[in-house]
């Protein structure tokens, strides 16, 4: 394997799949940080952001509109259009 | 009966028929039956591709179940719900350009012909996993027309047999005629009846709520713990809400029913369309669909069957024409997920069990008798099935998502990314995976207080790595088929 030239559409697969873990785990961090940090405290003691719990809207409401951001800007930006057929390599 | 409800039901129906006529029109001229009647020719756009990922995900226990859950939990059952967020972008760029690339490499059809091509041809990889995709989903069908068959039954008051009828019907004729193009399609149609239907059911429901602080009142004053992250007394724990990533976050990569639609996309500008799109509705779907569970509880207190929340607190906000218009997206989501896995079923039966080991010679002509044959004789089986659904049935119903998971994330994955990996070690996986689940679910479920998919898939993981570093004289010369193809480039 060593030294052998890989497919150049394989390399641009691996760094995209590696930036679906990256994204997965800022995700998790984001939702899991604003639930259980904001949200651990007793219920008296909520702030409340367009009526929702903070802990709620910071975690789920705006954490999902961030990630809908990320993946546009990520995908429309960095994602390199290939083509699956075999002999048509990489056109980018 | 009620009309107002029955009418937009019907007319639904009737679209959803028409799609499927109009998609047989492909499979009748298409020169390649298999791959247009089971992938629809690889031709799918973005939006298509993201609309049939979510509805085939969305499936009755996320659309009925999901809000009665809610109702009852709080906003607790509301963030886990949001886990599923993940599954719009992670399971396309994980799978994403290698599988479609190595998919084609491989023709494979199915997620077994994929595996196939990338384990050597190896028989028992084939022939487990064929036999996983048909008990497993077959019992996932099953339970999904009992599901589809009464929530027919609670909104239009036809019997269950009556109801179970309509809905095998409709199903069956769309997807024996029309193959993978009409479920694309018409999953299409259903996930956009799915994200009109929850936001207008949201929005009424805030409304007639008389605001969401008002509700919030409501909430705070019958149990403060509804609106904390732990449920109504206090029990999901964090673990166990979190280990919800695993299941139907990240886990989903492993569903045969998935991972096929990553093999049927055009090109790659309408994988990144599919990335954006499915990230954005499947998030809003779920976020929508879960907040109308809670915040229906100080409108409509005191509902004991969650089931029949979505359709109580719907014909209560709305007028009745428009209520029927939203419940055509729990059917539309019942009858998405369905088709798809009839299909699958079915090409485990056609494609990978009869092409690869009874008749591998058959003409086309056959191929396509058959394919229609089978796909209908499942269906009728089904129907059957889910008159009385055997205990078996629903036995193994419980295992049909964690288990096929275990079975399949890591023979897919690491086959996809690891070159060291070989068939001893895809077929250890799957093993462990699937006896593990069952074992854990019966004599240890809910482990570390999380949930009982998260061992499995950890065990599958360290037996497919193992195995296959075992293994690895033994499998040298088999194993340079899938290096072979990487360099042959």
């Amino acid at each position: 394997m060593k030294g052998e030239k890989i497919d150049p559409r394989f390399k641009i697969a691996h760094r995209e799949a590696l930036i679906g873990v990256g994204l997965v785990i800022f995700n998790f961090i984001w939702w899991f940080g604003f639930a259980y940090g904001l949200g651990g405290q007793s219920p008296d003691s909520y702030t409340y952001v367009f009526g929702l719990p903070a802990w709620f809207f910071y975690s789920c409401v705006l954490g999902f509109i961030i990630m809908a951001v990320l993946v546009t800007v990520i995908v429309k930006f960095w994602f390199v259009d290939v083509s699956f057929d075999e002999e048509g390599g990489d056109h980018s | 009966m009620n009309w107002a409800v029955i009418i937009p039901l019907f007319v639904f129906l009737v679209v959803i028929f028409g799609i499927g006529f109009w998609a047989s029109k492909f499979v009748r001229s298409s020169d390649s039956f298999l791959s247009e009647y089971f992938l629809g020719g690889r031709e799918l756009g973005g939006f298509i591709l993201a609309m049939t990922m979510i509805a085939t995900y969305g499936s009755a226990s996320s659309f009925i179940g999901g809000p009665g859950v809610a109702y009852t939990q709080g906003f607790g059952w509301v963030l886990l719900s949001m886990s599923q967020v993940a599954t719009g972008y992670f399971v396309l760029m994980i799978l994403g350009k290698k599988f479609a690339i190595m998919a084609r490499r491989y023709n494979a059809v199915t997620l077994i012909d994929f595996l196939k091509g990338r384990y050597n041809n190896s028989k028992w990889v084939v022939l487990i996993s064929a036999l996983s995709i048909i008990i497993f989903l077959f019992s996932a069908m099953a339970a999904q027309w009992v599901g589809g068959a009464r929530l027919i039954e609670s909104l239009t008051g036809i019997s269950y047999l009556g109801a179970l009828f309509i809905f095998a019907v409709s199903v069956l004729i769309y997807v024996i005629i029309g193959g993978f193009r009409a479920v694309a399609l018409t999953d299409t149609v259903q996930g956009v009846v799915m994200f009109l239907g929850t936001l207008i059911l949201l929005i009424a429901v805030i409304i007639a709520g008389g605001g969401i602080t008002n509700i919030m009142d409501g909430l705070r004053a019958e149990n403060p713990n509804l609106i904390t992250p732990y449920g109504f007394d206090g029990n999901l724990s964090a673990a166990y809400v979190s280990s919800f990533w695993v299941l139907v976050g990240v886990g989903v990569v492993g569903l045969p029913q998935v991972t096929v639609r990553a093999m049927s996309y055009k090109n790659s500008q309408a994988m990144h369309r599919a990335l954006i799109i499915g990230t954005i509705v499947v998030g809003f779907i779920m976020l929508n669909m879960h907040l109308i569970g809670v915040f229906a509880r100080p409108i409509l207190p005191g509902i004991e069957v969650g089931d029949k929340v979505m359709p109580l607190i719907a014909l209560e906000v709305l007028p009745a024409w428009v209520a029927g218009i939203v419940l055509a997206a729990p059917m539309a989501a019942i009858m998405s997920t369905v088709d798809s896995l009839l299909l699958l079923v079915s090409s485990s039966v056609v494609k990978d069990v009869y092409l690869n080991y009874i008749e591998p010679k058959a003409s086309n002509q056959k191929v396509k008798k058959l394919s229609i044959t089978v796909t209908a004789i499942l269906g009728i089986l089904v129907f059957l099935m889910a008159l009385d659904p055997p205990n078996l049935l629903i036995w193994l119903n419980l295992f049909a998502f964690g288990g096929l998971e275990a079975a399949f994330i890591w023979p897919v994955v690491l086959g996809l990314y690891w070159n060291r990996g070989n068939k001893h070690g895809a077929l250890a996986s799957m093993l462990i995976g699937i006896l593990s689940y069952i074992l854990f679910h019966n004599f240890y479920p809910s482990a570390f207080g999380m949930h009982t998919v998260v061992l499995p898939i950890v065990l599958s993981f360290f037996a497919f790595i193992a195995v296959s570093l075992l293994t690895k004289d033994a499998n040298e010369a088999e194993g340079s088929n899938f290096e072979n193809l990487e360099r042959s480039i």
